[in-house]
């Protein structure tokens, strides 16, 4: 009797059960392979189309020009000898200053030749202000939520203000920062209005991830730290953050990624589609350096696909631009891994 | 003759410790809505190991944070009632520094909570927030504490250890000398044995037993044998109630309560 219970009770399960059990399991594969899917095309496409304006075969294996120069005009011809040429505009005025003569073949394309050094400097000058301010305050306010706020109705009302910050589309932002920092307060379109705009809008993700991480901290070492006569910012500042700070470094990593890529937010407020002048060129005082419009990756690429015709030309420009930009994020991104590494390899518990 | 006249509870009769370090008066204590302690009264002598037993969730740690105002950070808790003094002082009046009351009145929490530092950092924590600098006064407290916890000569060699390295057992001696450090008149121990296996356990109520000289213990259990072999006195709480307090052997072997009688046979709890 009893041998046929146990008998019974492992023996295989219903058929149509099973089929069951492995459609579940092979639609959520599939799910999964469709977002792999998804990630490696839009990968490999932008590779294979930007890698041949960005690299060259031969050392140095990069177009240096492409990250050394700003964007020109450029100017497709054939030469005497009938072979075509492509020039960016500085090029092709000493070129044709050499001949003396015009080109007669000449079709010349905006925005197509030169490189994108510019974009790259104020990308990551956008990028680097916005979150040393978004991670400034929102750790300020992620450590006055969880550590001294409590659960009043202000506090709630503040909680309430940053989900709502959260939601808000990134167009909001832009206008928003537009009105008040460009126009309000006189600014113009300059980074330090790129900066508190995108820092406006990466805030609620900085300090949502702070104060996670600042609860993850075990609540002991805050209670070990007080019962030995620490005050409360004693206890957090020796105690606390520094176990909590790599938490807080990866949100940081959310936050680059968001900052960079974003195009809304600076397009009113801290980027121009062209300046010659390097950030740090032609300054009069140190203080005109925050108050300065730059040129951006994301901007420029926004620009080249939609505001100049569209050619193979631009094309080219438009995806070694983007090839550049997804490494430029994934370096940064990079950076602050290496760097929570560090920290958390001193602070372990 | 004035314990008579309020109905303070002391130790077996009164005269077991003299002039009491921690004296408590009609105590009631609130969680928001929920009363955990009630109507407590009890005196504890100085120099003298006192446990507190009750079946979990009576109240005990809530007492015993009461102490170090350690409830301070809890927003709900409230003290409704009553008085709580420390060497004489009432440690709820107005200028009362609860950071002074700490560095008095030290603590041992019951899973020990080693900092994630180094053995040297952890011993001189105290120290170093309360503002001492230098090195050879840190030197000195650090093996001083350690010494008095009975741990110098397994951590001698390795004090820039991390200390999450140690043995649970040795981790909690560790704190046990992390409170000691600041050199406080009263350590009070939350269940400081309970994650720890029995040799572990009978290190530290030696230890317990070596630091009554020179501070007044207050210890926490649920462990009826470790109340009644490293405790001079036994206070028996039971739904937030002080039921009985009396000198150990008392309660151990001739308690005048039915209650307490029948939590030591193991009766209920
Ligand atoms: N932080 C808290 N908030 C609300 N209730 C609590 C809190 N801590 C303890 N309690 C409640 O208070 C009572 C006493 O708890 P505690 O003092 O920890 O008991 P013991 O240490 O004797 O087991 C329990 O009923 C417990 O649920
Ligand atoms: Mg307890």
């Amino acid at each position: 009797m009893r041998g046929s219970v146990t008998t019974r009770s492992f023996a295989k399960g219903r058929r149509s059960f099973r089929l069951g059990e492995a459609a579940v399991i092979s639609g959520l594969r599939c799910a999964t392979y469709v977002i792999l899917l998804a990630a490696g095309c839009i990968f490999v496409d932008i590779v294979r189309k930007g890698a041949p304006v960005v690299l060259m075969a031969k050392p140095p294996f990069v177009h240096m020009e492409f990250l050394t120069q700003a964007p020109q005009t450029l100017h497709v011809f054939r030469d005497e000898a009938g072979v075509e040429r492509r020039m960016g505009e500085l090029d092709f005025r000493e070129y044709r200053s050499r001949v003396g003569r015009d080109v007669a073949s000449a079709r010349s394309y905006p925005y197509a030749g030169g490189g994108i050094l510019p974009c790259i400097v104020g990308t990551v000058l956008l990028t680097a202000g916005s979150i040393a301010m978004a991670m400034a305050l929102g750790m300020l306010c992620a450590i006055y939520l969880s550590e001294y706020g409590g659960s009043g109705a202000f506090i709630r009302a503040v909680r309430l203000a940053i989900l709502n910050l959260a939601g808000v589309p990134s167009i909001v932002f832009g206008l928003f920062g537009f009105a008040l920092f460009v126009l309000f307060f006189g600014w113009d379109v300059s980074l330090l209005a790129g900066w508190c705009t995108l820092a406006a809008m990466v805030l609620p993700v900085i300090i949502t991830a702070c104060e996670e991480s600042l609860r993850a901290v075990p609540k002991t070492f805050r209670e070990g730290a007080l019962a030995l006569g620490a005050t409360r910012w004693q206890a957090i500042w020796t105690n606390v953050l520094p176990h909590a700070l790599p938490g807080m470094l990866t949100s940081s990593i959310l936050g680059i990624a968001r900052v960079a890529g974003e195009t809304a937010p600076i397009m009113f407020t801290a980027a121009f589609v062209m300046r010659d002048n390097l950030p740090w060129q032609g300054l009069r005082h140190a203080g005109d350096f925050f108050f300065q419009g730059v040129m951006a990756l994301p901007y420029h690429i926004y620009y080249l696909s939609s505001k100049v015709p569209a050619n193979e030309y631009t094309r080219d420009a438009r995806y070694g631009t983007v090839l550049v930009f997804l490494v430029l994020v994934l370096a940064m991104a990079l950076g602050s891994i290496l760097l929570r590494a560090r920290i958390r390899r001193s602070h372990r518990w | 003759m004035e314990k008579d006249a309020t109905g303070v509870q002391g130790p077996g009769g009164g005269d077991a410790g003299g002039d009491p370090i921690i004296s408590v008066r009609g105590l009631d204590f609130f969680y928001g809505p929920l009363q955990v302690l009630s109507d407590i009264s009890l005196e504890i002598p100085r120099n003298l190991v006192t446990a507190l037993i009750g079946p979990s969730g009576c109240g005990k740690s809530t007492l015993l944070r009461c102490f170090n105002r350690m409830n301070d950070f809890n927003g709900d808790a409230r003290l409704a009632r009553g008085s709580i003094r420390v060497g004489g002082v009432d440690i709820n009046g107005p200028d009362v520094d609860p950071i002074e009351l700490r560095r008095r009145v030290g603590m041992v929490f019951q899973k020990s909570n080693p900092f994630p530092k180094s053995i040297y950092e952890n011993v001189a924590y105290g120290l170093r927030i309360g503002g001492v600098r230098r090195k050879s006064a840190l030197d000195e407290a650090v093996e001083r504490s350690l010494r008095n916890a009975a741990l110098w000569d397994e951590v001698k060699d390795r004090l820039g250890d991390s200390a999450l390295a140690l043995s649970g057992g040795q981790q909690q001696r560790m704190c046990i000398a992390r409170a000691i450090a600041v050199e406080p008149d009263i350590i009070l121990m939350d269940e400081p044995c309970s994650g720890l296996d029995p040799q572990a356990t009978m290190r530290i109520e030696e230890l317990i037993q070596e630091l009554k000289e020179q501070f007044t213990i207050v210890i926490v259990t649920h462990n009826m044998q470790q109340a009644s072999r490293c405790s001079d006195l036994t206070a028996f709480l039971h739904l937030g109630r002080l039921v009985e307090f009396a000198e150990t052997m008392r309660i151990f072997t001739n308690p005048s309560e039915k209650r307490t009688e029948d939590y030591i046979t193991g009766r209920f709890g």
